[in-house]
């Protein structure tokens, strides 16, 4: 019985389904025959069907392809074949055959059916199955403020069960009614509405208004856009801040490394940022490898990338610790010439091998795409890479404060002969720390050759950014390095929009040679004799 | 006063030095103009830019070795001074292009025309004038050096934290001349130039002019340097670099010496940069970056570090290399930069000159009856022997 039912219930919505594709069918064949008026009367008519599966036909229709058959006057969108025509059912876009120049007739459209078209199309999509195709037709019409659209959204609005597209359709729907000749009320109403939309779109809406002769309209509108404008301001604020965390994540992660290597061993490495392009370029091998064997799994590139970045930039650091660095204690300005020169040899080796061009590191798939909250977009390599910078320097901290490792590089950071007399075998642990600083600046080319350039030059670009951080928050002391980071990141990015990318990069620079003078040890100085080493 | 500087000063090595300096400064021109191309003698044209063009490289590593040979002050942006010379002296030939320009305005410079600009900005006055704008190739570099030294050694920052804030500061400067609204021709500099004082800046009367110019001028400025560093107040300079510290307990207002040398320095590098520009034809805002004053270092680390010779050798031996790789070996130029940094730090902490130096001592202990086994020291051991002294830094 059951079973009976719904066979009956399929077979009658299948009925109605036919119905319905017969009458579309007939309105679309209805635009071959007759002058321009007749056609716009049968376009205004498929449009009032809000069947979305007229939209190709329509469109096809205000770009000159829709013709008809001479013999049966059948519409079909065509497509130029040679000498003949490709034909297409207008509604199931099937391929019907070709037809010769002679058989088929386009049929004619001016400027006005153009416009008349765009309104159905607009109505028809505000049906759509898809949301996100509603909630554009949605802003189409809000940006164009099409009064002729504002009963086909009503209807659509009464049909509409997704609150986000009605929302969008209510906005639109209040643009055009304020474009409209609706009395005082419903535009005050529209105001309102457009007020709590709140984004740039709506603020230049309103501006218009406020000009207008109404002098409620007037006020409402002032008192709407000092609304949108306080909206604007929060948001404003909040994107800074997320560019700024952002930004200052990249720093922390280029910084960290120099902070053990500089911070702990007083070494000042000038080949950190090679340490970095070391390892956005063994991403890159990585990448290689897994899209010629294993395609299938490219999302876990980063994975196998990152031990192998921590390695490949760590035992060059240990080999730079061993071969250079080493006989260099209590030189520190001289170490700084002998690491630039191994920068120098790192940069025409890795240009040597792949080429001075950049290279192709691929984003896996988590990482790309982006979404909303409200009107701030954020895009996922972005999150990502200020959760790994966060991740990296929770687990550096924790191997610092709470390993037996961490506690002999503290040791020897304050105070080497001391360590060394306590048993504390003191050049491992000056390889193994060195080794760890480079293998963090390893790490953290894994994460920036996802939104830089991986090119030779990829570490002379980080390098004065990251001694910038390491002085400013203090030699030696973690924390000082993640607050330094986000700080210039921050500032920087609130000093952009007010002084330009340039001027503000200029302007924290400045800012940090005066800091400087200030507390000449950074934001966190050691204290105690290690000062004076 | 000057005289009796000198003569304490003035040792076997340098008297050579500025004798060939002006020897050079006679003969160059002299072979370049007056004997003709086929004689085997003739210097061609473009030897006597590049080499005073070397020339001024070694005044910028001359004016560095003042500050870090013997005050102990690293600066990674040196390159900054010498940039804003040559800014100085690239503005003044701009002024004398006149209407030969592109667009032919008689007071603009093309790239104001190009943004549409209506008037000279104010710091562009007086740019026309010959000795206004040697003036301010002077002063730009010496103000920027006072006041950032003012700041700088009176709050003590010292050491790799003074190295790191002088590499911001050109950074900075890179930044900010990278800018069209500067006013200073954004990315493409100030180049075009026509002529100097009258002179076609082409002819090769011109260029050994201003090799012969160059050539004075590091002799002078060697002069200066050995009249400074032989002086009372070279001791302190020393006493400084060696134990600041120390040098301050004692009573010694130890910024103000820094400042005073800084501030010279800076102004020598200027100097050198003026004479640069019209060598090259060209000023644009890469010659602030970080990576050319650490070059600069390089070539006072090869030459030997305090010595003042020292770093004119190495600023000519690096930079020769520097023109024969590029040309020959494009490819291998970064490898032997970057094995020169390497090896000279670890081998040589005293340069060309140093191991010139030791050799000499050691040839003089070997004719003299001496005392056994002193002379079986290897260089690498004495390398390793000399990070002890320098420790008390």
């Amino acid at each position: 019985m059951l079973a009976l039912t719904l066979l009956c219930a399929v077979f009658a919505g299948t009925v109605q389904a036919q119905s319905a594709d017969d009458d579309l069918r007939a309105r679309l064949n209805a635009l071959a025959s007759g002058g321009f008026d007749e056609t716009q009367r049968q376009i205004d008519a498929i449009a009032a069907t809000g069947d979305p599966r007229a939209a190709p036909a329509l469109e096809a229709l205000s770009e000159g392809d829709l013709y008809f058959r001479q013999s049966d006057t059948a519409v079909f969108i065509v497509r130029k074949e040679g000498s003949g025509y490709r034909l297409q059912d207008p509604l199931t876009l099937e391929d019907t055959g070709t037809a010769g120049r002679r058989e088929v007739k386009k049929i004619r459209v001016n400027n006005r059916l153009r416009r008349a078209i765009r309104t159905a199309l607009g109505t028809l999509t505000l049906r759509a199955p898809d949301p996100a195709a509603r909630i554009e037709a949605a802003d189409a019409i809000f940006k164009a403020q099409d009064v002729d659209s504002i009963e086909p959204l009503d209807a659509a609005l009464a049909a509409e069960t997704d609150t986000d597209v009605a929302r969008h359709m209510r906005e639109a729907r209040a643009a055009a009614v304020l474009a409209s000749d609706r009395p005082t009320q419903d535009k005050l109403e529209a105001i309102a509405t457009i007020a709590a939309r709140g984004d740039r779109d709506a603020r230049s809406l309103l501006t218009g208004i406020s000009n207008g002769p109404d002098t409620a309209l007037h006020e409402a509108a002032n008192a709407a856009i000092a609304k949108v404008e306080r909206v604007q301001g929060l948001w404003d604020t909040a994107r800074n801040i997320w560019f700024g965390l952002s930004l200052g994540s990249v720093l922390l992660l280029a910084a960290i490394g120099l902070a053990i290597t500089f911070g702990v061993m007083g070494v000042i490495n000038m080949a950190h940022g090679e340490m970095v392009m070391l390892g956005a370029y063994t991403t890159f091998v990585v990448q290689s490898l897994f899209r010629t064997a294993a395609p299938e799994y490219f999302d876990y590139s980063l994975i196998v990338a990152l031990p192998a970045a921590f390695l490949v930039a760590g035992l060059v650091g240990i080999a730079i610790e061993r071969g250079i660095i080493r006989f260099l204690h209590d030189r520190p300005l001289e170490t700084l010439l002998a690491t630039w020169g191994v920068s120098l040899i790192l940069q025409q080796s890795v240009r040597t091998i792949f080429g001075p061009t950049n290279q192709e590191v691929g984003n896996p798939s988590f990482m790309s795409g982006a979404f909303e909250i409200g009107q701030l977009t954020i895009t996922y390599n972005r999150l990502w890479i200020v959760v790994f910078a966060l991740v990296v320097f929770t687990v550096l901290l924790v191997a610092m404060k709470a390993t037996r490792f961490g506690l002999y590089v503290r040791a020897v950071t304050q105070n080497r002969r001391m360590s060394a007399s306590m048993g504390i075998r003191t050049p491992l642990v000056d390889a193994l720390t060195f080794g760890l600083g480079s293998g963090i600046a390893g790490i953290a080319g894994v994460a920036l050759s996802q939104i830089d350039n991986v090119s030779p030059n990829l570490g002379q670009s980080y390098i004065i950014d990251s001694f910038m951080v390491v002085v400013f928050g203090g030699v030696g002391n973690l924390w000082g390095t993640l607050l330094g980071a986000f700080t210039l990141g921050i500032a920087n990015k609130f000093l952009e929009p007010v002084a330009g990318a340039v001027l503000a990069k200029i302007l924290v620079l400045v800012f940090i040679i005066l800091f400087i003078q200030k507390r000449p040890r950074g934001l966190f100085a050691l204290k105690g004799r290690a000062v004076d080493a | 006063m000057t005289l009796r500087f000198l003569s304490g000063g003035l040792t076997g090595g340098r008297i050579v030095m500025l004798a060939l300096l002006v020897a050079a400064a006679i003969l160059v021109p002299v072979l370049n103009l007056a004997l003709p191309e086929s004689h085997p003698l003739h210097v061609p044209t473009y030897a006597v830019t590049l080499m005073g063009k070397y020339l001024t490289y070694a005044l910028l590593a001359l004016a560095l070795d003042l500050v870090w040979g013997y005050c102990g002050i690293l600066s990674l942006g040196h390159a900054a001074f010498f940039a804003l010379g040559g800014y100085a002296m690239g503005m003044y030939l701009m002024r004398q292009i006149g209407t030969r320009g592109v667009y032919g305005d008689p007071v603009l410079p093309d790239f104001m025309v190009f943004l549409n600009w209506q008037e000279l900005p104010w710091y562009w006055y007086g740019f026309d004038a010959f000795p206004f704008a040697m003036l301010i190739a002077l002063a730009a570099p010496g103000l920027l050096a006072f006041i950032f030294g003012w700041f700088a050694f009176r709050s003590r920052v010292t050491g790799v934290y003074l190295s790191i804030i002088t590499q911001a500061m050109t950074y900075a400067l890179l930044l900010a001349f990278f800018r069209n609204d500067m006013g200073f021709g954004g990315n493409n500099g100030l180049t075009d130039f026509k002529d100097i004082l009258g002179f076609d800046i082409q002819s090769d009367a011109t260029r050994a002019g201003l090799f012969a110019a160059s050539a004075l001028a590091l002799a002078g400025g060697l002069v200066i340097a050995v009249a400074i560093t032989a002086s009372k107040l070279g001791k302190v300079l020393i006493a400084v670099r060696d134990a600041e510290s120390r040098t301050r307990f004692l009573g010694y207002r130890v910024e103000h010496y820094k400042l005073f040398v800084w501030t010279v320095s800076a102004m020598m590098a200027g100097l050198a940069g003026a004479l640069y520009v019209p060598q090259v034809g060209i000023i644009n805002p890469g010659e602030f970056a970080p990576a050319n004053s650490i070059e600069a270092v390089i070539w006072v680390a090869v030459g030997g570090r305090g010595t003042l010779v020292g770093p004119i050798i190495g600023a000519v031996l690096v930079n020769f290399a520097k023109s024969w790789f590029t040309a020959a070996l494009p490819e291998f130029w970064l490898f032997a930069l970057g094995g020169l940094f390497v090896f000279v730090t670890l081998f040589l902490p005293k340069g060309i000159v140093g191991l010139a130096k030791s050799a000499v001592q050691r040839l003089r202990r070997m004719r003299e009856p001496q005392t056994p086994g002193r002379e079986t020291k290897t260089p690498r051991e004495m390398a390793a022997a000399r990070p002890s002294e320098q420790a008390a830094e």
